[in-house]
């Protein structure tokens, strides 16, 4: 097989760890894993809002109830910035919700999960969002240069997710009993969900080697997941929290060992039939048509006025 | 008229505390209102809009009800305040409670409120109470971004199309009913405005009118008609749309009394 | 208007924007990313919001990125590597002398 020069181009960068830039010619294959990853991401942070934005009204004190807003308002702009970055690669942001609409892309089955007490919220920063971090620092070093900026971004506010997450663990675990036995009935419920997050365990991910060897991915889905328990097993000590896990124990080298996934257990949640999977589509969808009024309505006044009205000196 | 008072004179701490109870109120209402959009905005770029003036509105709720909390003896904190206070102890103005209905009636909402806040902030910077002065400093700012947003949105809907003219319309008259009791005199405010604590709410109207009616010229919508109707909300007495709206937002904390959260 | 009939929901002109803020006075504009927006004052408003949540900037500009012309990178031969080897452009191609300031 001939290698042109343009492979060979994008070949020496990927090798010597260099940025891939939205102009750069690229590999099909590459330019369309970028567009499935970056959009099924983009798709987990605003379908994320859904189960915590539900805890907003609700939220127990003025103080949590600010850092919450504050936290759900950073998911929709986390996907904004990832709409923004798949969109250098030649897609538009409809068309991605537009699959999202229609069950053609994905998003993290993790939210087809539901948050029944305020304490799935802590844990859902806590974990889910410690869990984000975990998958997500290796990507700002991704070979894609828009996505690896947006992801540098994204990472500076995960941490006070996080933070914000295990702070109000801790609270409730000093709490009232009641208190304490609600976090330990989130974590029982979303340990094994976040887990999963973490995607199928290597030998079964279709397309880890060969994001690995585009510089897409920078560790495999196992080598996470373990990072991540080796990280949170000593957190949930310190909170005086039982990891719902009878075989949990730390072995000789450092690390902790775990139960695999129950793959069939989740495979309801990931191809869609989740308990919450029907209604986060429909109230995803049911927002983009109530809102197209409102859209087309932004359209006709652009077209009406043009830019003449916002046109000032640059500053 | 004759009054005792001469103006500058300190004014009395129950006088500062409700009258920050009820522009907190306000707030907290109105920002709950607005949270419900979460996840629902017409365009994600409104999504983080909204809730940025949410998280302002709240904000400014717990400073306001930190104040009145702690001008109380025994003093009560903010949660104190939020969570466990009846329907008829609420002080907000009937229309923050109001149902948010569609995006038109929302934006015409936010336009209409925080048109109104600009200018009382703005007012209240030169309180002799040094902290609603400090509190009005910080408000002000924000409150000039939301009204900015709600007047670029209202424009828009109320220029677009035809069906976003009778949306915005529609909207502005659902909520127009209730833009009267924000200029209602009280005793307590009156008081504060003698003693040089708060703005005269009749310096503040033509302010406000003035600048609604320039927007509403500039986004094509007419001027509803005055419409009298009841209010109240400042003496406790609220619209059906309000015990759901508390219910809901105090649930949690009740079930949890003396909790920490 | 659209004569083509598109679906409302699916907007001929719902732009995309570059977004550039200034992170502080005396610095220059740096790109931060994109956005969507009919119009530039909605671009600039969103902007605001999106990137400048952290008191990230003091100033922001956008501009529709069809409009932004860009070098081409097969032009990266004759474009950039020409100034590869005019080295007594920098500074650190001179010697000074030992002991000698404000050189
Ligand atoms: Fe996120
Ligand atoms: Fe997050």
């Amino acid at each position: 097989m001939d290698v042109t020069t343009d492979e060979r181009d994008f070949d020496r960068l990927v090798s010597a760890d260099e940025r891939v830039e939205p102009r750069d010619w690229m590999p099909e294959g590459y330019r369309r894993t970028l567009i499935r990853q970056i959009a099924q991401h983009a798709h987990s942070e605003i379908i994320g809002m859904q189960p915590e934005g539900n805890w907003i009204a609700r939220a127990p004190s003025l103080r949590r109830k600010a850092i919450l807003i504050a936290k759900v308002q950073d998911e929709a702009g986390h996907g904004l910035y990832l709409y923004g970055a798949a969109e250098t690669l030649g897609v538009e942001r409809a068309d991605l919700l537009e699959l999202l609409h229609t069950g053609r892309q994905k998003y993290s089955a993790a939210f087809n999960y539901p948050t029944p007490t305020w304490a799935d919220v802590a844990a859902i920063g806590w974990l889910g969002d410690g869990a984000a971090i975990m998958n997500q620092v290796p990507l700002t070093r991704c070979s894609y240069g828009p996505y690896a900026r947006a992801m540098t971004r994204v990472c500076k506010e995960e941490s006070f997710h996080q933070r914000q997450g295990f702070e109000a663990m801790a609270v409730l675990c000093a709490g009232t009993p009641a208190q304490k036995q609600m976090a330990q009935d989130a974590l029982d419920r979303w340990w094994w969900p976040v887990l999963m997050l973490f995607g199928p365990s290597d030998e079964a991910s279709a397309h880890s080697a060969r994001s690995m060897a585009w510089g897409i991915k920078r560790f495999s889905n196992d080598e996470l997941r373990q990072r991540f328990v080796d990280a949170t097993v000593p957190q949930a000590d310190h909170l005086g929290l039982r990891i719902p896990d009878p075989d949990l124990r730390l072995e000789a080298d450092g690390h902790y060992r775990f139960t695999p996934v129950d793959w069939n257990e989740f495979a309801d949640a990931i191809s869609g039939n989740g308990p919450c999977s029907r209604e986060r589509i429909a109230h995803r969808v049911d927002a983009h048509e109530d809102g197209a009024w409102v859209r087309a309505a932004a359209q006709a006044y652009a077209d009406k006025h043009g830019d003449r009205a916002a046109r000032g000196a640059a500053a | 008229m004759t009054r005792q008072t001469s103006r500058n004179e300190a004014p009395a701490g129950a006088d500062v505390a409700t009258y920050a109870l009820g522009l907190g109120d306000d707030v907290l209402v109105l920002a709950q209102r607005l949270s419900e959009w979460t996840a629902r905005a017409p365009q994600l770029e409104d999504d983080v809009a909204l809730l940025n003036i949410a998280l302002d509105l709240v904000g400014q709720a717990r400073n306001l009800l930190s104040l009145a909390g702690g001008r109380e003896n025994p003093g009560r904190t903010e949660d104190d305040l939020a969570f466990w206070r009846d329907e008829t102890e609420f002080r907000n103005a009937q229309i923050m409670e109001l149902d948010g209905g569609d995006f038109g009636r929302t934006i015409a909402r936010q336009f209409l409120v925080s048109a109104w806040h600009v200018p009382l902030w703005d007012g209240l910077r030169a309180s002799t109470d040094p902290d609603l002065a400090a509190i009005a400093g910080k408000a002000v700012k924000e409150a000039r971004y939301h009204v900015g947003y709600a007047r670029h949105w209202l424009v828009r809907l109320g220029d677009g199309t035809p069906e976003s003219r009778r949306r915005a319309q529609a909207g502005l008259e659902d909520v127009w009913p209730y833009v009267g009791e924000l200029f209602e005199p009280d005793p307590v405010t009156e008081r504060l405005v003698t003693a040089g604590a708060a703005p005269d709410p009749a310096v503040i109207e033509p302010v406000w009118r003035e600048a609604v009616e320039a927007v509403l010229a500039e986004a094509t919508l007419a001027v509803p008609p005055t419409v009298r109707r009841p209010t109240g909300g400042r003496r406790g007495v609220h619209t059906s749309a309000f015990g759901p709206l508390l219910a809901q937002m105090q649930h949690l904390h009740r079930s949890h009394p003396g909790a920490s959260w | 208007m659209t004569p083509d009939g598109a679906a409302p929901d699916r907007p001929r002109a719902d732009r995309l924007w570059e977004v550039f803020v200034r992170s502080r006075r005396g610095m220059s504009h740096t790109h931060v990313g994109s956005l969507h927006a009919f119009d530039a004052a909605s671009a600039l408003l969103s902007a605001r919001d999106l990137y400048t949540r952290r008191q990230e900037g003091v100033s922001i500009w956008v501009i529709p990125s069809a409009e932004l012309t860009a070098s081409s990178p097969d032009e990266k031969d004759s474009f950039f590597d020409p100034a590869a080897d005019k080295p007594y452009r920098h500074p650190t191609f001179y010697e000074v002398p030992e002991g000698l300031a404000h050189l």
